[in-house]
């Protein structure tokens, strides 16, 4: 009965001030919406890249680097002479064979480990791609049919042909969808390739990929490991890079470091390869809680004025209503009241106009050009962002009411009614 | 006795330190009409309001029935003063945005002593009593002053309090209104055996009451 009597004057209150109420709620309504507008896009922005980069990248990969010598040679010659201070100028880097040793047998142990989902072998080699008079240079990618489809995405990502027609027939190659429209060639067309080292292959196009990124799409084309070992004239044991997938590629970091010792390998994981996207999201993520915070902020102090603003009105009442016997947690209770019921209107409006810009938001073009291919705004829906928004306005405004009406509470009646 | 007062003294600091109150003694039956009477700044009000338990900082010791009410908490004492005390204000406070029957009915609420429809009963009863049934309805802020006046009234009874304090009831009144409430009043006293400590500019309201107080620089002079 009590509560519900300080509800009830809380609720006139409200109802006799719409005006001052609305604006108030105004505050809280645009500042969650946009708490939402932002942090779905720029999460959806966020998801869009690294599913990009992801989706194709291993979790770690296993390559030869170049390296320069530490030790320089004449070092080498004459151990003896420690001590001696030698300095070679413009040293060169070695001649690193790219081949990986023992590919095969060392893919097998790696998928005997029990976190590895699959390994899929490739040999990757830079080419020109010739067709008529046209050369583009690219990176031809030597791959296991089977195990690449099973680990990575490419067969989901043809915008024409399938990833198994490469299996059908002698040198097939898929080409990506900015290559295959430069040369102007399409399925069943025919090129030609040369390699550095000058040797030649024809190969016929069985299909065109677009991951929707341009560095992959203008420059990448795919062909079975025989094709490119043939082209390079290597035997079928030459294998360039091993690309591991994981069941959980939080722990990529860390098996990273347990491949390179226990075999002695070089293995990057997906963190430390794309270690820019990583900081560009952190960075992003970090701006959109500044930005969001700062809104919610601000809405905050609206209503804490308003709601001081509404107390000095209401002076006279509150020492009535402590002269006729209301104890101080009631007069609290009735502002605050106040305050909670605009966060809990304004949050709830704002959640539905922040769903709404969500939806307007991700059907808008998306004027990607030729860097991505991606139609519409990539927008996130995740619940657990409208729950935290919704709370944190909720708090914010119950905190911003909170203040003036333990200032309320602290009136002093005979001051106000002895004038 | 229903009201005790023993060296009631009180000071006020700004903007220097003055004793307002010096030692005031008095006792007040039940059922008593009391007015008290002085020239503005004699402390008569400063008094009235240290009995109403709404100002704390005195020296001094008051017992209301029975009662020791010294060191009470604010919230103990807010409880009290619903139960217990009724309050008439020269400028009457009501809430302007809830109707006069709204308005009688707040402190009954408050104390959730009776039922709902009880206490619309009791609240329409009490405004019947002051005469302003009719206006159940309206809203606050649309009365005249005297209606407002006896409105206020009727809240300050609807707990049926043991004592009614009024300051200055009628100062803001015509003839007419001023001698309604005294009639309203004086039937209280008398017909309910509540007790009335009233402070008062008003010769005629004074005169009419059962006792008088006169009160000069802070101290008691006649009653």
């Amino acid at each position: 009965m009590k509560r519900s009597l300080t509800l009830e004057i809380a609720l006139t209150h409200l109802l006799t001030k719409r005006k001052q109420t609305i604006v108030a709620m105004l505050g809280v309504t645009f500042g969650i919406s946009m708490f939402l507008v932002m942090i779905s896009f720029m999460t959806g922005v966020n998801d869009f890249t690294k599913n990009l980069a992801m989706e194709e990248a291993p979790d770690i990969r296993i390559y030869n680097p170049l390296e320069i010598e530490k030790n320089t040679i004449i070092a080498k010659a004459a151990p003896d002479t420690t001590g001696n201070l030698y300095v070679v100028h413009h040293q060169r880097p070695k001649n690193v064979v790219p081949k990986l040793r023992n590919a095969i047998m060392l893919a097998q142990s790696l998928e005997a480990m029990p976190e590895v989902k699959g390994v899929a072998p490739q040999v990757a080699t830079q080419v020109f791609f010739n067709n008529g008079p046209i050369r583009i240079t690219g990176s031809l990618l030597g791959i296991d049919v089977k195990r690449q489809g099973e680990l990575f995405t490419l067969a989901r990502k043809m915008d024409a042909g399938q990833l198994i027609d490469l299996l059908g027939i002698n040198d097939g190659v898929i080409l990506g969808y900015g290559l295959a429209n430069k040369m102007n060639v399409s399925i069943g067309d025919r090129l030609s390739i040369t390699t550095s080292e000058g040797s030649i292959l024809m190969l016929r196009v069985v299909g065109i990929f677009s991951y929707g990124l341009a560095d992959f799409d203008n420059a990448r084309a795919y062909a079975t490991l025989a094709t490119v070992q043939k082209v390079m004239q290597r035997d079928p044991s030459f294998i360039t890079d091993l690309h591991i997938k994981m069941y959980n590629n939080a722990q990529a970091k860390a098996m990273a470091e347990t491949i390179s010792k226990r075999f002695g390998v070089h293995a990057e994981d997906w963190s430390t390869a794309n270690a820019p996207l990583l900081a560009g999201e952190s960075i992003r993520f970090a701006m959109t809680g500044i930005i969001s915070f700062t809104l919610l902020l601000v809405a905050g102090f609206g209503i804490y004025n308003i709601m001081n603003m509404n107390i000095i009105n209401k002076l006279k009442d509150i020492a009535i209503l402590k002269a006729t016997g209301f104890e101080s947690r009631q007069i609290v209770g009735i502002f605050l009241w106040q305050s909670a019921i605009i966060g809990v209107l304004g949050g709830t409006i704002g959640l539905l106009l922040g769903y709404g810009f969500c939806v307007a938001l991700s059907h808008t073009p998306f004027p990607g050009g030729s860097v991505v291919r991606i139609a519409t705004m990539p927008v996130n829906f995740n619940p657990q962002h409208y729950i935290m928004g919704f709370s944190f306005g909720v708090i914010t405004t119950i905190l911003a009411g909170l203040f003036p009406s333990l200032k309320a509470a602290k009136v002093d009646p005979v001051q106000i009614i002895r004038g | 006795m229903i009201l005790q007062a023993k060296n009631i003294t009180k000071y006020f600091h700004d903007p220097e330190t003055v004793e307002v109150l010096k030692q005031v003694d008095f006792a007040v039956e039940e059922g008593e009409f009391l007015s008290i009477v002085g020239k503005s700044g004699c402390g008569k009000s400063t008094l009235l309001y240290i009995l109403s338990t709404m100002d704390t900082d005195y020296e001094g010791e008051l017992d209301i029935k029975g009662k020791r009410l010294n060191g009470w908490s604010q919230n103990q004492l807010a409880r009290f003063r619903n139960e217990n005390l009724g309050f008439v204000f020269q400028f009457h406070f009501l809430l302007p945005e809830f109707t006069a029957l709204r308005n009688v009915m707040m402190p009954a609420l408050k104390l959730g002593k009776y039922s709902y429809a009880e206490i619309e009963q009791r609240a329409m009863d009490k405004l019947k009593m002051v005469e302003m049934e009719a206006f159940s309805h309206k809203m606050a802020s649309k009365l005249s002053g005297g209606q407002q006046q006896r409105v206020a009234i009727a809240r300050a009874l609807v707990n049926d309090p043991a004592i009614i304090m009024g300051d200055e009831p009628t100062g803001n009144l015509d003839k007419v209104n001023s001698q309604r409430v005294f009639e309203i009043f004086q039937e209280l006293a008398r017909k309910n055996h509540q007790t009335i400590i009233t402070v008062t500019h008003d010769q005629d309201f004074a005169a009419g009451s059962d006792r008088i107080i006169e009160m000069s620089d802070g101290q008691i002079i006649t009653g």
